[in-house]
């Protein structure tokens, strides 16, 4: 089965156009839908984003437990970001995230409850009362399935709506019209899953809410599908992306799957230790020890590794000690974290050390975006009729470091924003002009994937990818570990160029699927890569042992990175960057202590 | 013992991670190709931590690419990969194999009573479909004042807490043997996605869910066959919740 026919080509017009099914998409649509004719378009089934994978909980200043104010969560929002957060953003973050949380509960959420019947509020890692006094319950949660609850929720109210999903279609292209000298979207280009049909969806607006890319890393706790796709899109049609080189990586995620073990481990008494057994984080921080801030332990546990002290087959963890606590401790503190322990490694956690690393988390950098939820298309204007709202996007809300509990909220804030502002652009807009050859780019993306035979592995390039990136572009970073990944990326696109797939089938054919993702994982880890070359200091999740101190002199400054000359053999010549200022408004940045 | 006294090191595993070779038998099926559904034999090199996922994600990306299913989180939370291994509906993320008996094949297919795609994906929407027409939102009879939540009392927020687990896997309704027999039948995510707004204090639609759940493809189906809570990854007692929605078709909620 290779015809080489051109597939079917069936044309849809909406109002408004949504790229993702995940919590910043939905949130977008219970706003668009009832207003203008919606489309929701969705690589996975809506209940399968990775929404629903986090477990925390959603900041809130209630006040529904002990005093609070959306004034200390803004602080604690750009102390935590390291002064990269965008101040104008974070006080919007806080101040409507109040409304966010009681519109959820308005919609079905089943928050926890306070003995009144409240919402119930739990403390989280840099959210404080006062500038930092002391630590606050503003984590609005429903068990340790918060993420789950808002994505189900968030669908059950589309549902409500009659929102019109797409399930299992792939957007691989964005269309690009020039109005007045003014580049503008016309349609998004999409491939069907289930039949192998192409699909273009022509609108008057359109809103990317197509979450992160950690599967740039090996380790991370980011699902299979989190490949990039909608950034890279964005970055492959000449838009700029911002802060790429911040990514947050989590210190304890469960070795080689990444799945977190929440701190609460290293509250109740758990050690890290390295291969020989030892406490490592003696070493390291002598008086905090393994209770040392996020960033540090997981620098920590890094260097053990690339010092030859980990464990295992490749050496490539260390281990998480819970044996000297009471299995009565363990069961009444830690169930969840160590059930995972049981059920994915084997491991129990009563009588043997669980093996951890690092885990690639969130990307804090993205698609920029004004404080409307409007995508940039320099440091000052926007694409009008474009839009992007959760991980994908970068506001910047989270700046150089996000808050745990941050990115809920960010996903129903700004998803929010991106619905309502998207709607309100669609009534005073009309369909642009669809070129002739609007779909061809992706026919020819497809086919080329489907029919590839240059004998280099998909899976093979992903994983040395993946490899060098957890290796060079991790916790630690330098010119030299940072230049290495850019000749390894350099040399993986060259074999991208000739790849093999094998099902030639049109119908399900998740064989030239994943073909297409490795493109854009490609992508983004170079741009990722040489954001973080020209980045030369160290700030929040970027630490630059070359630069180790923040310079304020210097970087204060959002990257932005512009893709060049595509072809150009020289990576210098594929990415240009560029700067925008940061929003300073109420708090001059000083030093970050806790 | 505090931290400080726990001086002496545990053992911490030094070697290789076990690796033996599985046989993984898959029922293979592609409407494009002409051919019948079959079997196909896959010699897989595993570890002992890999999980069925794994062993998939091996056979595909090492021996055939045209290997075809869904997975997303790998971790049980978003419930993409539910399939029937050794004859029982698991999520293959969740399934570790030296959990299986390793000296005998190991059979997997795609869950039972949805249409088949293409190998181990199944059409979804029928599943979709009556999950939906169960009405599974919120409808309230009156909006709360001063814009703030609705109370809730913790025992009040505790009587739906265990169907609001469901991850619409569908491993529990495309393991009931009513189901298998009877497509028009709810099913039991259906229904567990009933009950739980059927028993939210903040609703007021509990009567409208029950007319639909009464209606003969509804709740009276159930046989009590247990096949659905054994099959659920997420842990919901599946038929309890369903005797709980039939109970109160009897009584009132």
């Amino acid at each position: 089965m290779s015809s080489t026919a051109r597939p079917p080509v069936q044309i849809h017009e909406f109002d408004v156009v949504i790229v993702g099914a995940g919590g910043a998409g939905m949130r977008a649509a219970i706003e668009a839908g009832p207003k203008a004719k919606t489309a929701v378009i969705s690589k996975l089934y809506p209940t399968r984003s990775h929404t629903g994978a986090a477990q925390g909980g959603m900041a809130a200043a209630l006040a529904n437990v002990e005093e609070d104010s959306w004034e200390w969560h803004t602080f604690d929002t750009i102390k935590g970001g390291d002064y990269l957060v965008d101040q104008d953003a974070a006080e919007i973050l806080a101040k409507e995230a109040i409304d966010a949380v009681i519109d959820l509960e308005n919609m079905g959420l089943p928050f926890n409850r306070t003995p009144d019947g409240k919402i119930d509020q739990r403390r989280f890692g840099g959210h404080t009362r006062d500038h930092g006094q002391a630590p606050v319950r503003r984590a609005c949660y429903a068990a340790d399935r918060t993420g789950h609850m808002i994505l189900q929720t968030l669908y059950q109210n589309c549902i409500k709506h009659g929102i019109e999903f797409f399930n299992e279609y792939y957007v691989l292209d964005m269309i690009l019209v020039d109005v007045d000298g003014v580049r503008r979207p016309s349609a998004v280009v999409a491939y069907e899953l289930a039949t192998g049909d192409i699909h273009v969806f022509r609108g008057k607006a359109f809103i990317f809410a197509t979450g992160g890319y950690g599967k740039i890393y090996k380790t991370t706790s980011n699902a299979h599908t989190l490949t990039g796709d909608g950034v890279g899109i964005i970055y492959r049609r000449g838009l700029p992306l911002e802060d790429v080189e911040f990514f947050q990586f989590h210190p304890t995620g469960l070795a080689g799957l990444g799945i977190l073990l929440s701190e609460a481990a290293r509250g109740e008494g758990g050690i890290l230790r390295n291969a020989d057994g030892e406490r490592f984080m003696e070493r390291y921080t002598p008086s905090l020890k393994d209770l040392a801030p996020r960033d540090i332990v997981a620098r920590s546990m890094a260097n053990e590794v690339r010092e030859g002290r980990g464990g295992g087959p490749h050496k490539d963890y260390v281990y998480l000690d819970l044996t000297h606590l009471e299995p009565a401790v363990i069961d009444a503190k830690l169930p969840d974290i160590t059930e995972f322990a049981r059920t994915y490694l084997g491991v129990e956690p009563y009588t043997e050390p669980v093996p951890v690393f690092p885990t690639a988390h969130y990307a804090m950098g993205g698609i920029p975006t004004t404080n409307d939820a409007e995508v940039l298309s320099n440091s000052t204007d926007i694409v009008p009729g474009l839009y992007a709202a959760g991980e994908c996007a970068c506001v910047s809300v989270h700046g150089a470091n996000r808050l745990g509990t941050n990115s809920l909220l960010d996903i129903n804030v700004f998803g929010k924003r991106a619905g309502n502002n998207a709607v309100e652009f669609a009534r005073s807009a009309d369909f642009l002009p669809l070129p002739d050859d609007a779909a061809d780019g992706v026919i020819a993306m497809v086919e080329a994937a489907r029919t590839a035979d240059g004998g280099e592995s998909v899976a093979a390039i992903r994983l040395e990818l993946q490899t060098t990136m957890d290796r060079n572009a991790q916790v630690y970073r330098t010119e030299d570990s940072l230049s290495e990944a850019l000749g390894v990326i350099t040399s993986l696109r060259e074999r991208y160029t000739r790849i093999s797939t094998h099902d030639r089938g049109r119908r399900y054919n998740t064989d030239l699927l994943e073909a297409i993702e490795l493109g854009f994982l490609l992508d983004l880890a170079e741009v990722l890569v040489y954001s973080a070359l020209g980045r030369k200091e160290s700030r929040g999740g970027h630490f630059r042992e070359d630069y180790p101190t923040r310079d304020d002199e210097h970087f204060l400054v959002h990257t932005m990175a512009y893709r060049n000359d595509a072809d150009s053999e020289s990576e210098s010549e594929r990415i240009r960057i560029g700067w925008k200022p940061v929003v300073i408004t109420n708090y001059p940045p000083m030093e970050r202590k806790y | 013992m505090s931290i400080a006294e726990a001086t002496s090191s545990p053992q911490v595993p030094s070697g290789e991670v076990p690796t033996f070779t599985a046989t993984i038998v898959v029922r293979r099926y592609d409407p494009e190709s002409g051919e019948e559904a079959h079997w196909q034999e896959f010699a897989v090199t595993v570890h002992a931590t890999d999980r069925i996922l794994d062993a998939l994600h091996s056979i595909k990306w090492e021996q055939d690419g045209s290997l075809t299913f869904r997975r997303s989180c790998a971790h049980g939370v978003c419930g993409s990969d539910a399939m029937r291994i050794n004859g029982r509906n698991r999520l293959a993320c969740k399934t570790l194999i030296k959990d299986l008996d390793i000296d005998k094949p190991i059979y997997v297919e795609p869950l039972k009573g949805l249409p088949v795609e293409k190998d181990l994906i199944v059409d979804m929407e029928p599943f979709f479909d009556a999950y939906r027409s169960v009405q599974p939102f919120l409808q309230p009879a009156s909006v709360p004042e001063n814009g703030r939540e609705r109370n809730q009392s913790v025992v009040q927020r505790a009587r739906f807490d265990d169907t609001t687990k469901c991850i619409l896997c569908a491993a529990c309704t495309t393991s009931c043997p009513v189901f298998w027999t009877d497509g028009q039948y709810f099913g039991p995510a259906a229904i567990v996605g009933a009950h739980r707004f059927i028993f939210d204090s903040r609703d007021d639609a509990g009567d409208v869910r029950l007319d639909i759940l009464n209606d003969k493809e509804g709740v009276w189906r159930c046989r009590t066959t247990f096949n659905c809570t054994e099959a659920c990854p997420r842990g919901i007692e599946v038929t309890k919740a369903i005797a709980e929605v039939k109970q109160a078709l009897v009584r009132g909620i």
